[in-house]
């Protein structure tokens, strides 16, 4: 007893400065300028472990997973399953049977849209929300075509946010899906996912979040969450591309029909009748990307020894200040999303100056941003803008590449207005 | 000059602030939507196709500086062109935004030799061409009413 009382709890770091001397891509300079990586949303940077663990699974264990009897095959074996473990824990799901590798969100959600969505038929319904990145509308719509079931959006107030008193009248006895984003990568909302999962349970529907751009910012838990399906991509949680993650109860993955067919997801196969391999297995057919895995994993411990609470006030100071400097010191710049509870996204425009623009002038600062429609037309399209130029913060970014993001704007605002 | 004063020469600056021939185009035998999905850019351009010429043209749309310059040069120059002379001018603008950093433009290409900047910015070069696709398109025989980038 002795002995807990005793242990040793590792200190959660706190210190952003220093852990952003794990990551070598912010180290370098771009256009002979120090790189001011404001690209997080769309993709971030990993740390050294992350690409130190990558490089030692493809130079000692590269092997394929779940079959060889050979010693390769079990260090891959071991390290690709251990990420699946971390990757657990990390979100709290009660299983490993519960996380399926997938090649990010976008195959994430198409494994719920074609596998649970077989179950819908005429007259069902598929509720989203106007705030959805294309990966989270367009596998419905195949749905709803293919089904026959209807694409029902929910609508956002002028501010970003989600229109909460339409969401309830929306939702109904037809609905059998909900699929939501957890934070919205063209503004930035946060969703109160908790109460619309409470909401859809009510009415008898499943929820899928979009977690794409929750993760990298925020704890996420599951079962607290009580969701049904949860899904993330690596890469933007500082691991690889070509990795994410489906999370599904334990139930309802079993109850759902294989996605893709092929190797690793089956127990049997004959010409008559083929029969499939236990979850999480079931959904990962084919060799998956198993030096990309171990770089979650690798991400996932990254992350673990991170303090989260600091991470979302050291990133909400950033927003903060970043939001304040572009509306009183850049000329004719207006916010795109505005909702009271935003997460690390700065969406803007700025009159006179197309997105494509600012982003090019300001990259000659070396301040990468976004500039377009951030793979949400409708948010676009709900704005009245064509494009928006999007700043979006990782933990690992500071006052300084603030600053240098106002340098960068106010020289193409003297570019276009001389 | 730097790169960037390359890509935003005065001429850009200008046509994008005052695009010249810019709205609908009534009478026009030709509409092209063109579309640059990259970007969600959208613009419609409007020919009067007679007697093998342009006999007049017109453009709208939204996009970025380097787009709407283009397109804005581009009416400019082919107003009252023939076809042939287009499709020429189309095929030099083509080799202008896509040759070799130390290619000389051709000679004949005058103001539209600013569009050059952007061979130091491969994505910006499908901003730059939309307008000159759409041409292309409106004034070939097979007259398509959509073009992309892609």
């Amino acid at each position: 007893m002795m002995a807990t009382a005793q242990r040793h709890v590792p200190q959660l770091k706190r210190d952003f400065a220093a852990l952003r001397k794990d990551f070598p891509a912010l180290q370098q300079l771009v256009h002979g300028k120090p790189l001011a990586y404001l690209d997080n949303a769309a993709s971030s940077q990993s740390p050294v472990a992350v690409l130190d663990a990558m490089a030692e699974q493809q130079r000692r264990n590269h092997s394929n997973v779940h079959r060889g009897v050979h010693q390769l095959s079990e260090r891959s074996t071991a390290a690709f399953e251990g990420a699946r473990e971390k990757v657990r824990r990390f979100i709290n799901a009660s299983s490993v049977a519960e996380v399926v590798f997938t090649r990010g969100t976008t195959e994430s959600i198409n494994l719920v849209a074609a596998s649970f969505g077989q179950g819908l038929k005429s007259g069902d319904e598929v509720l989203i929300t106007a705030l959805e990145h294309h990966s989270n509308i367009v596998p419905w719509q195949l749905l709803c075509e293919r089904s026959g079931a209807r694409l029902v959006v929910a609508p956002i107030l002028d501010d970003g946010s989600l229109d909460l008193a339409a969401f309830d009248a929306l939702l109904g006895a037809r609905t059998k899906i909900v699929a939501v984003a957890h934070v919205s990568n063209a503004l930035g909302t946060v969703n109160p996912v908790a109460d619309l999962i409470d909401k859809a349970h009510r009415v008898g529907a499943v929820v899928l979040v979009d977690g794409a751009q929750a993760v990298p910012h925020t704890r996420v838990d599951v079962q607290a969450l009580d969701c049904d399906f949860y899904a993330f991509s690596g890469h933007k949680m500082f691991g690889p591309t070509g990795t994410g993650v489906l999370y599904g109860k334990r139930a309802l993955l079993e109850a759902m029909p294989p996605y893709q067919g092929g190797g690793d997801m089956i127990l049997t196969v004959s010409f008559e009748r083929s029969t499939y391999n236990a979850l999480p297995y079931k959904f990962e057919a084919g060799t998956p990307n198993i030096t990309g895995v171990v770089g979650l994993g690798a991400a996932v411990d990254y992350l673990e020894g991170i303090d989260f609470a600091s991470v979302a006030a050291h990133e909400h100071a950033l927003l903060e200040r970043a939001s304040q400097r572009v509306l009183r010191e850049v000329e004719g710049a207006r916010l795109i999303g505005t909702a009271p509870n935003k997460a690390s996204v700065l969406s803007f425009v700025v009159d006179g100056i197309h997105a494509h623009d600012l982003g090019t002038i300001v990259d000659s600062e070396g301040v990468a941003i976004r500039t377009g429609h951030h793979c949400a037309m409708p948010v676009m399209e709900r704005f009245g803008v064509a494009a928006t130029a999007r700043a979006s913060f990782a933990f690992y970014n500071n006052d300084d590449d603030v600053d240098r993001l106002i340098v960068g704007l106010l020289k193409a605002v003297e570019i276009f207005r001389g | 000059m730097d790169e960037l004063q390359e890509l935003y020469r005065q001429v850009i600056l200008d046509h994008n602030r005052n695009p010249r021939n810019f709205g609908e185009l009534p009478d026009a035998t030709r509409v092209v939507a063109g579309v640059n999905p990259l970007c969600g850019d959208k613009m419609t351009l409007y020919v009067k196709l007679g007697e093998g010429k342009i006999q007049d043209i017109r453009f709208q749309g939204t996009g970025c500086a380097i787009s709407v310059a283009s397109s804005s040069l581009m009416t400019e120059r082919v107003k009252g062109a023939s076809v042939d002379a287009a499709l020429e001018l189309f095929d030099k603008v083509h080799e202008l935004l896509t040759a070799a950093h130390d290619h000389e433009p051709a000679p004949d290409l005058d103001k539209l030799a600013a569009l050059g900047g952007v061979r130091e910015y491969p994505s910006r070069v499908k901003c730059a061409s939309l307008g000159w696709h759409a041409l292309k398109s409106a004034v070939a025989d097979e007259g398509k009413s959509n073009v992309t980038t892609e």
